[in-house]
């Protein structure tokens, strides 16, 4: 506030040329925006943010408050901003898995009437989905994404349908066949999870998202591939400390043939690993049940605008320009966050950038959203707890505790 | 009492008074207020629904096997970590207090460690025990992943912990040392004693004080060990000390009540080992440590 405030000199100056415009005070101060979102660094999201601006004509500036890389941390940072009432967040940048949590908490405002109307408008239903909470719109879907199955066309010839499939395919390729996956004891363990769960018809919640469902068969399939994989010669001997970078390096590295990531290996491999890149194929995620597609977790941010916003319906404004088309295809082309807009799939740039468009299409309509309960930082948390390491996973017995612990962390109840 | 000594006790509160307010500020308000959390039901996301539960977090605390597998953990990780620093701490200190070349640079070189941040050096540690990135499995010619097993997991963090902390032992012990009088050890010597019968019937005596206070501070801090495990394993592995489980209670699960418990309980076993080094090894903190 104080770069506002009138210099002595500027008060003299108006003292003695009296009543020229100008002069009677402070001139009107363009509010300002405050963007909490991940610290994006190809300058999509910065430039976003100034092309809003630009268009608003005056009414609003957007400025960026750079947020860590890791989702948890993020949230550490957002979630005592929050829960203090600070009036410094107007826009979040808001991870899929947070919608329910800080809808419910009251955090973040609803959408509804036309920016709601506008947020929705050709988005795809599952990122639309991502954004809701009992019934509710809380958040512009604005970037998504979800995981693919990259192979080495050079030493598998059709890519494999099941896991099953793909780890016997590995064992036969011997040294070079192994396949990266993500097995450390973090979100992405639960993500692995949720999608071998959900590609065997399973869900954790009930759908009234208060109790746990995580079915008999299809959670003891689930445990069995993951099973299967950690004890398999095929798997990297690191899987219980890798996450998605330490599989992309170790593809990159050329002596594996298979591995479960997002799309952002595709140019990273064009520039660190160019003749790993020439031979990598992409696929469907392999199917759980052979005949029954893959369903994929869901990823990516959605904009919420924060409760204690000094100016909420600008930010809802802005939300809806920094979601809006020209933005989303910046943001993809740039910085290689697949689109929400569902058109967008069609368009040749992005195309360009995403050769494999419509399987991302494809996999984004049927994929699955992880738990949407206030309390998915404490299911999360169990259930990557109760499954780590991937080779210790007994099915039968498991699938007991695992019931068990979901229950008290949708409760809050005890340690985990 | 005279007037003047009256005087001079109340100037001598006065000097004291904006420390001790600091204190009182800083580290009894918080610790009072967590105590005060401990016994609600309490989650950031819905302060509307917090209600007293009593002793209810305690025992929930307690009657879990997670809390007491995280407390042998920590035990293991502190007990481990201070008897190696405390030998190879006295092994620095020793070569410190006798270089005859090159005094500063010995010196120097042993502290380097101690600078570091710790969450540097782990992240370093974990850098260099990857299998894909990493030296040492190259260097040794090892295929394995070390944090992916318990017992080398555990050893990666012992490692990292010693690195980083024996250089704290060292200056300790190095102030010790110089508190033994020359003129001792040399009337031994002059009296047939040998090197090892002079360390050990002189000067470990004389520097007992000095050892109880520097394992004190260690083991207190070795207790509380959180950034280490964070960066190498996050846990994982059976390697969780309390701390991180307060962590991922108290800032993950934004369970106030139940994570102000995990502290309350981490202060009382500090408190329980200061008394212990305290009242079994019959150190009065207070006296000056005189030869």
């Amino acid at each position: 506030m104080s770069r506002s405030k009138p210099t002595a000199a500027a008060i003299l100056l108006c003292a003695v040329l009296g009543a020229v415009p100008g002069c009677s005070g402070r001139a009107p101060e363009i509010p300002r925006l405050r963007w909490y979102a991940f610290d994006e660094p190809s300058g999509a999201f910065e430039q976003a943010a100034r092309r809003c601006a630009d268009a608003s004509q005056g009414r609003y500036r957007i400025e960026l408050a750079p947020l860590p890389t890791s989702a948890d941390q993020q949230r550490e940072q957002l979630v005592r901003r929050l829960s203090a009432g600070d009036p410094d967040i107007d826009i979040i940048g808001m991870d899929v898995i947070w919608t329910a949590e800080f809808a419910a908490a009251g955090w973040v405002l609803p959408w509804d009437g036309t920016a709601a109307d506008q947020a929705r408008a050709g988005r795809l239903a599952s990122a639309i989905e991502s954004a809701s909470y009992r019934q509710g719109l809380w958040a512009a879907p604005f970037t998504t994404n979800t995981q693919l199955l990259w192979y080495r066309t050079d030493r598998v010839a059709r890519p494999p349908a099941t896991w099953n499939e793909m780890i016997e395919m590995a064992e036969r390729l011997g040294e070079s066949g192994t396949i990266q996956a993500q097995g450390e004891r973090y979100e992405g363990l639960t993500v692995f999870f949720v999608s071998l769960l959900a590609s065997a018809g399973g869900t954790v919640l009930a759908p009234d998202s208060r109790s746990v469902s995580l079915a008999d068969t299809p959670t003891r399939r689930a445990l069995d591939v993951m099973r299967a994989l950690a004890r398999s010669p095929a798997a990297d001997p690191a899987l219980p400390t890798a996450r998605e970078d330490q599989a992309r390096l170790a593809f990159e590295a050329g002596d594996s043939s298979f591995m479960i990531n997002y799309t952002y290996v595709w140019p990273s491999a064009q520039a660190n690993a160019p003749a790993v890149a020439r031979h990598m194929g992409w696929a469907r995620w392999p199917a759980v049940i052979a005949g029954q597609p893959s369903r994929v977790t869901l990823g990516g941010i959605n904009l919420g605008v924060s409760a204690h916003s000094r100016h909420p319906a600008l930010a809802f404004e802005a939300a809806n320009c920094i979601a809006a088309e020209p933005n989303q295809r910046l943001a993809a082309t740039r910085g290689g966050l697949p689109p929400t807009i569902a058109a967008l799939y069609d368009d040749a740039q992005i195309r360009q950038t995403f050769p494999f468009a419509d399987l991302l299409r494809e996999t984004l309509r049927d994929a699955v959203q992880r738990p949407q309960t206030p309390f998915y930082a404490d299911v999360s948390l169990a259930i990557s707890h109760t499954l780590h390491p991937m080779r210790d996973i007994d099915p039968i017995g498991d699938s007991t505790r695992l019931r068990e612990a979901v229950r008290r962390a949708l409760q809050s109840e005890g340690l985990l | 009492m005279s007037r003047r000594a009256r005087d001079e006790r109340r100037l001598a509160w006065l000097l004291c008074a904006p420390a001790v307010i600091t204190m009182l500020v800083v580290t009894a308000y918080p610790t009072v207020y967590a105590l005060w959390l401990s016994l609600f039901r309490y989650d950031l996301r819905f302060p509307g629904q917090r209600r007293f539960i009593g002793l209810d977090n305690y025992f929930s605390v307690l009657g879990s096997e997670a809390w007491w597998q995280a407390l042998s953990n920590t035990l293991l990780i502190t007990a481990g970590s201070v008897i190696f620093e405390l030998v190879l701490g006295f092994a620095f200190a020793l070569v410190m207090h006798r270089a005859l070349v090159g005094r500063r640079i010995v010196r120097t070189a042993l502290l380097v460690p101690y600078g570091i941040i710790t969450v540097v050096a782990a992240m370093s540690w974990r850098f260099a025990f990857d299998p894909t990135t990493g030296f040492v499995n190259a260097l040794l010619g090892l295929q394995g992943d070390w944090l992916a097993t318990r017992g080398s997991a555990f050893f990666v963090i012992l490692l990292t912990e010693i690195w980083k902390t024996t250089p704290f032992m060292a200056l300790l012990l190095l102030a010790g040392l110089t508190l033994v009088p020359g003129d001792l050890l040399r009337a031994a010597r002059v009296d047939g004693a040998s090197g090892p019968q002079r360390f050990f019937r002189i000067t470990l005596p004389l520097m007992r004080p000095v050892i109880v206070v520097a394992l004190l501070f260690r083991t207190l801090d070795a207790f509380r060990i959180f950034d280490t495990v964070f960066v190498l394993t996050r846990g994982a592995q059976g390697t969780e000390s309390v701390s991180i489980v307060g962590y991922d209670t108290l800032i993950t699960r934004l369970n106030l009540g139940l994570g102000s418990a995990v502290s309350v309980l981490i202060f009382f076993c500090v408190l329980a080992i200061a008394a212990a080094y305290v009242r079994g090894l019959g150190i009065d903190l207070s006296r000056r440590m005189e030869p």
